[in-house]
Formats: structure tokens, sequence, C-alpha cells
């Protein structure tokens, strides 16, 4: 077995350097594009069930549930259907999304303080107006901070994506697995899994940016 | 007293002046599975212009009684009409939007500016921008805060009472017919309060509304009301008329407790001095002297203060018109106070 040493990871990363970059840029992506698409579909659940009990209850429970199935586990079922590379890993991602997201947008949309509700409805706008215009901006700041859980949930599993050949920082992990005992496979598993934590430092801080950017201004503190 | 602020019918712009009458007829609310109703059977007529304030104790169904007039609580039962029309035919959204509203939270959005509360309503309505941005900067001069620099602030950027201002001028925002308050000075303290309800007199006084008014403060719908109903369970309404006639003469034990204390200095404060016969001036130069639109319970506080005879009453140009003795305070009052609540 070989020792690991600093001049061979520096050697192996200089070699390697586009090839990285390469793939964190796809992890990267296919996060982005998870979470956009979880953004529209865990908000939408989030406005339609907010206020009904039952189906709040059960959506809530799904999500729950949905994000204690091992991502293995998820990945190896949606391959048969879906194949192999970005399709499985985004529908696995946008799956363990939900629920920070669903959750935090139920919990920001009831804190919208009753009195405001009833002052705008009280003035003639629509249910649907109130949500949109009045408790969603005020809701904002915790369903970013949901988004924000599933984006540092969803960097994590994105590297197990390239299980079922996924994009990503995965590749590095999974060749260094399957290669152990070779001269790189520490370096392999090594640069994948420093990457894939830097990414996630580098996606929490940008959230701190557009979360601000994204809360309307008279909210700011 | 009170004709005073509802005669007014000549100043102020055109398209402002004014209200609509409201009818409420048998009007009931009754929540399931609740043994007695919230509000049974509540009738009352108000005319247009008019300024009536609802008071009662916390859980009288006040409240309910008012929000039922815009439908934020539905009716079990009976009718509710404004200037004839039905308004529980009528689309509850549509509805509100030609009746101002104004809450004890005053519940301005945060994540809009100042402006933009105020364009709420018009920008329902489809108002241009021209129009509702006019709107906003005469409204804001009608509260009277500057437009240049209060339309682009923020909510939490204004004090408790500038933020209640703001409430007002929203719920004026499309001239509506008819506002309902509730308890909207509420929350602030008692100096603000007293200047709120100062300009809020001034500001009925010029646009006319026909106002539904909650508060549990007597006092206050003694200041602002031109009439009021006092309140008891399940909304029912104790005595209906004017503040000095409800004053002199509680219709009943729960009236008068309601009243509390001081009947007399209460009604005292509804008289403007210049509306007694004023004696001849002091023949001494005296200190003890109030202006011409001061009311009678100003003029006897100054005289136990002073400890003087008589007070004498000027103009605004400091000439003195005349005076006033003791007598003339119990005269002004004489009439009703041998009903003996006092």
């Amino acid at each position: 077995m070989n020792a690991f040493s600093f001049e061979g990871l520096r050697v192996f990363l200089s070699r390697r350097s586009a090839d990285i970059a390469d793939l964190a840029l796809q992890h990267l992506a296919v996060v982005l594009v998870s979470l956009a698409i979880a953004t529209v579909i865990g908000v939408g659940i989030g406005l339609l069930v907010w206020n009904r009990p039952v189906p709040r209850t059960v959506s809530l429970t799904a999500a729950a549930v949905a994000l204690t199935i091992p991502s293995l586990a998820l990945l190896a079922l949606l391959s048969p259907v879906l194949g192999l590379g970005w399709a499985p890993s985004v529908v696995a991602l946008v799956f363990y999304s939900m629920l920070p997201i669903i959750r935090n947008t139920v919990v920001g949309l009831r804190e919208v303080p009753a009195h405001m509700v009833e002052a705008a409805r009280g003035m003639g706008m629509t249910r649907t107006r109130v949500l949109l215009r009045i408790q969603l901006p005020l809701a904002w700041p915790i369903v970013i901070t949901g988004i924000r859980v599933a984006a540092q949930l969803t960097i994590g599993i994105a590297a197990i994506a390239a299980y079922v050949a996924g994009p990503g920082l995965g590749l590095y992990i999974f060749k260094g697995l399957s290669s152990l005992g070779s001269a790189n496979a520490l370096n392999y598993a090594l640069t994948g899994t420093v990457c894939v934590v830097l990414l996630a430092l580098v996606v929490d801080a940008a959230f701190v940016v557009i979360a601000r950017l994204s809360t309307a201004r008279g909210l700011r503190v | 007293m009170s004709e005073s602020r509802t005669a007014g019918t000549t100043t102020g712009p055109a398209d402002s002046r004014g209200g609509a009458a409201i009818e409420l007829r048998d009007v009931t609310k009754a929540y399931p599975g609740q043994p007695r109703a919230a509000v049974e059977n509540f009738s009352m007529q108000i005319r247009p212009g008019e300024l009536v304030m609802f008071v009662g104790p916390s859980g009288c169904g006040k409240t309910t009684t008012m929000k039922m007039v815009n439908r934020i609580i539905e009716p079990t039962s009976g009718s509710i009409t404004i200037d004839g029309r039905d308004v529980l035919s009528l689309d509850p959204d549509e509805l509100r939007r030609h009746i101002g509203y104004v809450i004890q939270q005053i519940g301005l959005f945060p994540h809009m500016t100042i402006a933009e509360n105020i364009a709420v309503v018009p920008n329902l309505l489809k108002w241009s921008k021209a129009r509702t941005d006019a709107r906003v900067e005469e409204l804001l001069h009608t509260v009277q805060l500057d437009p240049g620099q209060f339309a682009g602030r923020y909510p939490r950027q204004l004090s408790g009472g500038q933020q209640q201002r703001i409430g007002v001028a929203r719920a004026l925002a499309a001239d509506p017919p008819v506002m309902l308050m509730d308890e909207p000075f509420g929350a602030t303290d008692p100096i603000t309060r007293e200047k709120l309800q100062a300009e809020f007199l001034r500001l009925q006084s010029e646009i006319g509304k026909t106002i539904i008014f909650v508060t549990h403060d007597f006092d206050e719908a003694v200041r602002l009301g031109d009439r009021i109903a006092v309140l008891s369970e399940r909304s029912q309404i104790e005595q209906f008329d004017t503040p000095a006639a409800i004053l002199s003469a509680p219709a009943n034990d729960y009236v008068a407790s309601f009243i509390g204390r001081g009947a007399a200095l209460k009604r005292l404060a509804l008289v403007p001095v210049t509306a007694v016969t004023l004696g001849p001036p002091s023949s001494v130069p005296t200190t003890a002297t109030v202006p011409h639109d001061a009311t009678l319970r100003d003029a006897l506080d100054l005289l136990v203060v002073l400890g003087g005879e008589r007070v004498d009453v000027a103009d605004s140009t400091g000439r003195v018109l005349g005076s006033l003795t003791h007598q003339d305070f119990s005269a002004a009052i004489g009439q009703a106070a041998s009903h003996g609540t006092v």
C-alpha cells in the first residue's frame, strides 16, 4: 500500500486541476438546477397546504419520511426508470430538498401576524393576492433559510449521485473507493471530499448575499 | 357641539365629501357550538357623514358587529345596507375596496414603502399611476406628514403615531364613503392619542365620512362621537344618542356605570365657552383668560386653579368678549344635572 505524501497530492492536483474545476462546476450546476426546481415545487406545495391542516401534515410527514430513505437506495430505485446521469441525480436532489423548503414555507406563511392578513383582506385584497403579495414576501427570509438548508443537504447528497453516473465531485470519491490500494486512491477520495466541503462553504456564503438581496428592503434589519 | 361637526357641509374638495347611510337590521352572528349568539338582533340606522362610536366592555360583540359591515365576519342572519345597497349580495373583495378599514395594530405592510402602503387600494382599483401618486401625496399632506420625507420610507422607520396616521391615510386612499375603525388609537400613549384624536376630528370635519368607530374608552367616545352606542353583551344597544344626551340622561344603570364619575365635567368638555351667554368682563385686568375656542371645562379648570370669581373669554386678537362665573357653569348643564346621576 502506498503511503500518503503531500508531494504526491500536489502532483495529483496540478495534473488534474482542469478536471477538478470541471467536476466542481458540474457539481454546482446539478445542485443549483435541483434547488431551482425544488424551490418552485416546495414553495408551491407550501402555499397550497399552509392553512389546511390535513394536507399540511401529510406533505410535511411525507417529506420527512422521504429524507430517511438512504440516498444510495433511492438512486438505485430511480436509475432503472430514469437511466443514468443527470436525470436520476436531479430527481433525487429535488426529493431530498422538499422537507426544509416546504416546512420553512409553511412556518413562514403561518408566522405572518394575523392582523396584517386581516388588514389586507379588509382592504379588498383577494386571498391569492394576500398570499403572494403580503404573506410570501414577509415569509421570504424564513423560506430562503429553508432553501439554504436544502443547498447544504444536496451538495453532500450530490456526491453520491456519481453512483448512477451523475455529474460532480462524487466521481473522485467513488474512484478513490473503487481503487483502494492504488497509488492515487486516497488522493482521489481526499480531493473529492475536500472540494465538496469547500463548495458547500462557498454556496453557504453566497446564500447570505442572496438572502439579503432577495428580501424586501423594508424587512432588512 | 356635535352639530358643529356634522353640519359643516361646505368645506373640503367636493369629491371627498360626504358619506353613505348605513343600516343594520336584525343582524345576528352566532358561532356554531356556542350557546349564545355573539351579536343578537342588532339594528341601527346611521346617517350619512355621521361618526358613530360603539362603546362597550371587551367581548361585548362591538368589534364583531363592526366587522360584519365589511364582511370580515359574515352575519348569520339579518341585513346590512350601505346607501340602500345590500352588502351581503356584493362581492366581498369589491365591497371592501370601498370601505376604509383601520385596525388597532395598524397592519402597515413592513415590506412596502409608505407610498406603496397607501396605494394598496388604488392599485386594486386599477387607478393610473399618475392618479395614485397624486392621491398619495395629497393624503400625506392631509395627515400632516411631508411626502418628500415620508413617501419612500418603510413603516419601521416611523413612530407609532406616524404609523397610525398612515393607517388612516391608507384607509382613506380610494375616498370610501364609509370607514370602519377598530380602536385605532388604542395602542398609542395618552399624549399621542390625544393628538391623533384632535387631528382625526379636524380631518373628519373636512371629509365628513360615515364612520363606525369602536372603542372601550368612554371618554374617547364622548370626545369624538356624533352619537354613541353603549353596548352590552351580545351587542345589545343600551343607549344610542348624542354624547351630551347620554351624559345628562343615561338610560339605565349599565350606561351610568359606563360613564363613570364626573359626568358633569365630561359634559362641560363638550360645550364651547361661546355657547353660553357671557357676563360682563371682569372690572380688573385678570390673568384668568381663556381663548374663545376653549370649552367650559377648560374655563372651569382655570377658574379652579386660579381661585378667582370669574374667568374672561378672549377672541383670537386678545380682546375680552365677556366672562364666566361659577353660576354660568352650573346653568349650562343645570337643566340636565337635576336628573341626578352625578
